[in-house]
């Protein structure tokens, strides 16, 4: 194969590397025109979301980057999820007096890793789309200098982060030497073989590693305080395109590496994601700020998306993907709702301040309702069809113990969603609140329009998008 | 045309009609207020007007789903309505309380006044959807959904432990809910088809049935609700504003009973059968022991709520007697029920509104100052009790002949509670209108107006007019009673030869 069909295949990753390093010099000679990095940073990846849907499937550079319709639907996704959280970044530090001009460019870096991470073909490349995306997180998170919760919340992400990508490329070298190669279509061949429990070993840490980056229980401990220090708009990102991309990646590598041992990580999966629905129901409960009490709300769907995942089949992975599309599209416009949100300049946070908001800012509040009724999956919203794919896929593939505890867990888990509803309607509200920003206004109204009632005719398209995309892993 | 998709969308015209005004207005704009009430009045009206047309061109002879409507919704799952003759007095009934529920909150919700008729609209919505759906998941989203609007009447709109009423009423009915939706997905798996109609004839294995029951039976047992699984209803009634309780009572208890009947009877016959004692002690100890507890409230509407179970227990003691009967005199039972409730709330809330109060001590001799109210209170008092001439009466003379054909100890078990239903509810009776006064406030106290008397009236002629005409009812039931109760027997015979 020549170079240049090699790069045919990489337009999506070509368009944001070159945009980004282009945008970065703009932004280094004219640190004024922040507007123009961020708009411009807004075409880029409209650009390689174009790119990423037009674009043939095959596999280049070696086997290391993959081109299929999963890599084509995830990075859609993805790249359209980080061009909204730029304008509702952008807006959230002007009014905080934060003039930094990165931001746009940074969330294209880890959009770039994204990219690579959905399509990636072997450990190297997978390694390579990690990092990068991690460490665009990590910045991300520490944006807002000033803000001790900030930096705190970038540093711990960094320490924490850095560890599991130790434990992730312990696997990787583990996996390598038992198997001699990197690939996912050699790795296969040895997991097929008999006597793979070296590999088994790797595969171990290479999950560990992986459930760090989407913050599935037993290694969850980063995500509240992350959540709780980072700037909201932040949030809003990396609770969203991230971890599609990590829980594609974790279908990658399952699927096209170690279909074999299915029997294997099926059991690790299925206790990983009933430890993240016990953990992020019962520990939410006890919240009073709202990022935070968001933090264990995503713990327990990363469960569900996990649980999706762990039914081993095509119908599992097409689950995965429905129920993580439309958990960003959720996540995303709530996290909007909220840094549309202040009260005399502050930032509004916790419980008490949400009190009586359906009085303050209607629109906001009826929004913010529908995401948490979606989030607590209740029917017609979206949450509700996520869940529905999930629990289908799980039951179908006979784990109706861990189906059932899913479910019961989703009760324990409205209790917390209620109670942000009941403040908002129930109580007297404290105040006036400032008066909301364009940009996350309208982020929020869209994504709560989609949730409910668009998501009832989107379904039928989405429905055939992920069925196909499931199909290019290598589960029956 | 699509009428069944026109009932059941109406209301949310009426709703984005007032959202419009309310986004557009002032919060607590009087003018807003008022409109929202005749928006909500005339499309709640309307409805009925389009529910009566239904019932009207109803084709009684035919025991299958009319009216069916159909589209491919997603993975397979169908967008499907219908009704057949169990369902299409349930649709009746909501559109018949409605506009009761409207009016009853003319005065008596005075905050918000907006929102209260946005939610009460979307409740109608998603409860005539209920009664129409026809696929699973449809059914499901419906039922699932009604918990959000009467979440917030209670809680907005309710008394002072209005949030932890509707904590528990949310929270105990979605418990019930989700393990009824693993058992459709798991129906959906490995049937392959989501369609009511099509599993009401497939058979599974009888062990699977069993599990599936099981699963139906936690959502409908709390929904109806039965003992020990109702201490939500007398929270919920307690803290809820009049109109809600009378929804409460009126239809959404009816819900989990109508469950009985489209799911766990025709699906999963031999597990119907396998669990009928079950049904039957559960209903049993609810009529005895629930009556027992009414007659020891001091509070009116806790009184009425416990009358709820004990009468909810006559109506599962009915649907799983399994003959033409018992089946009957259930549905007449929860039609009836959701009338004389309805009116025996807005009785509680026609004091209420006056003297806000709910102690029956604080209350006596109210008939030497509200003559006509203790008229209307006397005769849903009679029928509650089950007085002949009154529909309360139908229904439970039916549904104890069809008992006493399965079970005797049930039936007198049933009978008893006819029996302690009087005592309990002539003694609120004598208590609160009868005797001296003793409340120096209640000296003052005015009889009903002129919109009460209208709101009454309606109920009053459902009343007699059912207790009078039953066969009017059983014209329309019986076509599809009668299929339901020959598949049913034609299943658990196999079963026991």
């Amino acid at each position: 194969m020549t170079i240049s069909a090699d790069l045919a295949l990489a337009w999506p990753e070509l368009i944001l590397a070159v945009g980004a390093l282009t945008l970065l010099v703009v932004g280094a000679f004219a640190p004024k025109q922040i507007a123009l990095v961020g708009s411009g940073s807004v075409l880029v990846l409209l650009g390689a979301a174009i790119a990423a849907a037009t674009q043939p499937f095959g596999v280049a550079f070696g086997g290391g980057l993959i081109s299929d319709a999963a890599a084509t639907f995830a990075k859609v996704a993805i790249y359209l999820a980080s061009a909204v959280a730029i304008p509702l970044g952008q807006s959230w530090f002007a009014r905080r007096g934060v003039r930094a001009f990165e931001f746009p460019i940074l969330i294209l870096l880890a959009s770039l890793g994204m990219g690579m991470m959905v399509g990636s073909g072997d450990l190297i490349s997978l390694y390579m789309g990690v990092e990068l995306q991690s460490l665009a997180l990590y910045v991300l998170a520490a944006m807002h200098r000033d803000n001790a919760k900030a930096s705190e919340a970038g540093l711990k992400y960094f320490v924490l982060g850095a560890l599991s990508s130790g434990l992730l490329l312990y696997g990787a070298s583990l996996i390598y030497g038992f198997a001699g190669s990197t690939l996912y279509s050699e790795i296969a061949l040895a997991a097929g073989a008999e006597g793979n429990t070296g590999l088994l070993f790797g595969l171990v840490f290479l999950i560990c590693g992986i459930a760090f980056k989407v913050s599935a229980a037993p290694f969850h401990m980063w995500t509240p305080d992350v959540y709780e220090g980072a700037p909201t708009p932040v949030v809003a990102f990396f609770a969203a395109a991230p971890k599609l991309a990590a829980m594609v990646l974790f279908a990658r590598v399952l699927g096209d590496g170690f279909a074999a041992a299915a029997d294997q990580w099926q059991q690790i999966l299925v206790v990983i994601a009933m430890a993240s629905v016990a953990v992020g129901a019962f520990a939410g409960l006890v919240q009073s700020n709202i990022k935070r009490l968001w933090a264990y709300s995503s713990i327990a769907n990363v469960g569900y998306a996990v649980l999706g995942l762990s039914s081993g089949t095509a119908e599992g992975v097409q689950a995965m993907l429905m129920f993580m599309v439309l958990y960003m599209i959720d996540v995303t416009g709530f996290f909007a709702c909220l840094a549309a949100l202040s009260r005399g300049g502050r930032s509004m946070e916790t419980l008490e301040d949400m009190a009586g908001l359906i009085k303050e800012r209607p629109a906001i509040a009826l929004a913010m309702t529908v995401f948490a009724l979606s989030a607590l999956g209740l029917p017609p919203f979206s949450g509700f069809f996520g869940k529905y794919y999930v629990f289908k896929a799980a039951l179908d593939a006979g784990l109706w113990g861990p189906a059932v505890f899913g479910l019961v867990g989703s009760v324990v888990a409205a209790f917390y969603y209620l109670r942000l509803i009941k403040a908002m309607w129930f109580d007297a509200s404290p105040g006036a609140t400032d008066k909301p920003p364009v940009e996350a206004n309208v982020i929020a109204l869209v994504a709560a329009v989609f949730t409910f009632p668009v998501v009832i005719i989107a379904l039928r398209g989405l429905d055939g998008l992920a069925a196909q995309a499931a199909r290019a892993f290598g589960l029956a | 045309m699509p009428l069944l998709s026109l009932i059941t969308y109406a209301p949310l015209l009426g709703l984005l009609g007032i959202l419009a005004l309310r986004l557009m207005g002032k919060p607590e704009d009087p003018a807003t207020a008022a409109g929202a009430r005749w928006i909500a009045l005339i499309t709640t009206l309307a409805t009925l007007a389009l529910s009566v047309l239904l019932v009207a061109q109803f084709d009684p002879n035919d025991p299958g789903f009319q009216f069916v409507e159909e589209a491919p919704w997603f993975a397979g799952l169908y967008y499907r309505m219908g009704v057949d003759g169990i369902s299409v007095l349930f649709v009746l009934l909501t559109a018949f309380l409605m506009p009761i529920c409207i009016a009853a909150s003319w005065k008596s919700i005075e905050t918000r006044v907006p929102e209260y008729m946005m939610a009460f609209l979307l409740l109608e919505t998603l409860v005539i959807g209920v009664f129409c759906a026809l696929d699973l998941v449809l059914f499901y989203a419906f039922f699932e959904f009604g918990l959000v609007p009467m979440f917030l009447i209670i809680g907005i709109w309710g008394g002072q432990r209005r949030v932890y009423a509707a904590f528990k009423f949310f929270l105990y009915t979605l418990l019930g809910s989700v393990l009824m939706l693993a058992a459709i997905l798991f129906m959906i798996g490995s049937t392959g088809t989501s369609s009511i109609p099509e599993l009401m004839t497939y058979k599974f294995d009888a062990d699977v049935q069993t599990w599936l029951w099981l699963a139906f039976f936690a959502s409908f047992a709390v929904k109806m609700p039965m003992w020990p699984v109702h201490t939500w209803l007398p929270d919920a009634h307690v803290e809820a504003p009049t109109a809600g309780s009378v929804f409460l009572a009126g239809i959404l208890l009816k819900m989990g009973g109508y469950g009985f009947l489209r799911f766990s009877l025709p699906m999963f016959p031999n597990a119907s059968d396998l669990f009928t004692p079950l049904i039957f002690a559960l209903s049993a100890i609810a009529v005895v022991y629930t009556s027992l507890v009414a007659f020891r409230q001091t509070d009116v509407k806790k009184l009425i709520a416990y009358s709820s179970v004990a009468h909810m227990g006559l109506v599962t003691m009915g649907i799983f007697s399994g003959n033409v009967q018992g089946e009957q005199g259930a549905i007449y039972q929860m039609l009836s029920h959701g009338v004389i409730s309805g009116a025996l709330f807005l009785c509680v809330g026609v004091i209420y509104d006056r003297m806000h109060t709910r102690e029956i001590k604080l209350y006596g001799g109210l008939v030497t100052r509200m003559p006509v109210y203790a008229a209307v209170f006397m005769l849903f008092t009679m029928g509650n009790v089950g007085l002949p001439g009154t529909s309360g009466f139908v229904g439970e003379i039916l549904t104890m002949v069809g008992v006493y054909q399965v079970s005797t100890w049930t039936a007198i078990a049933a009978t008893s509670g006819v029996i302690l239903s009087a005592v309990y509810m002539l003694t609120l009776y004598r208590a609160v209108v009868f005797g001296t006064i003793t409340n120096p406030k209640l000296e003052t106290i005015t009889d009903l107006d002129w919109r009460e008397v209208a709101i009454f009236v309606p109920l009053i002629v459902a009343t007699l007019y059912m207790g009078l005409q039953p066969n009017s009812v059983f014209d329309l039931t019986a076509a599809s009673v009668d299929q339901l109760v020959q598949t049913y027997q034609a299943a658990i015979g196999g079963a026991h030869p």
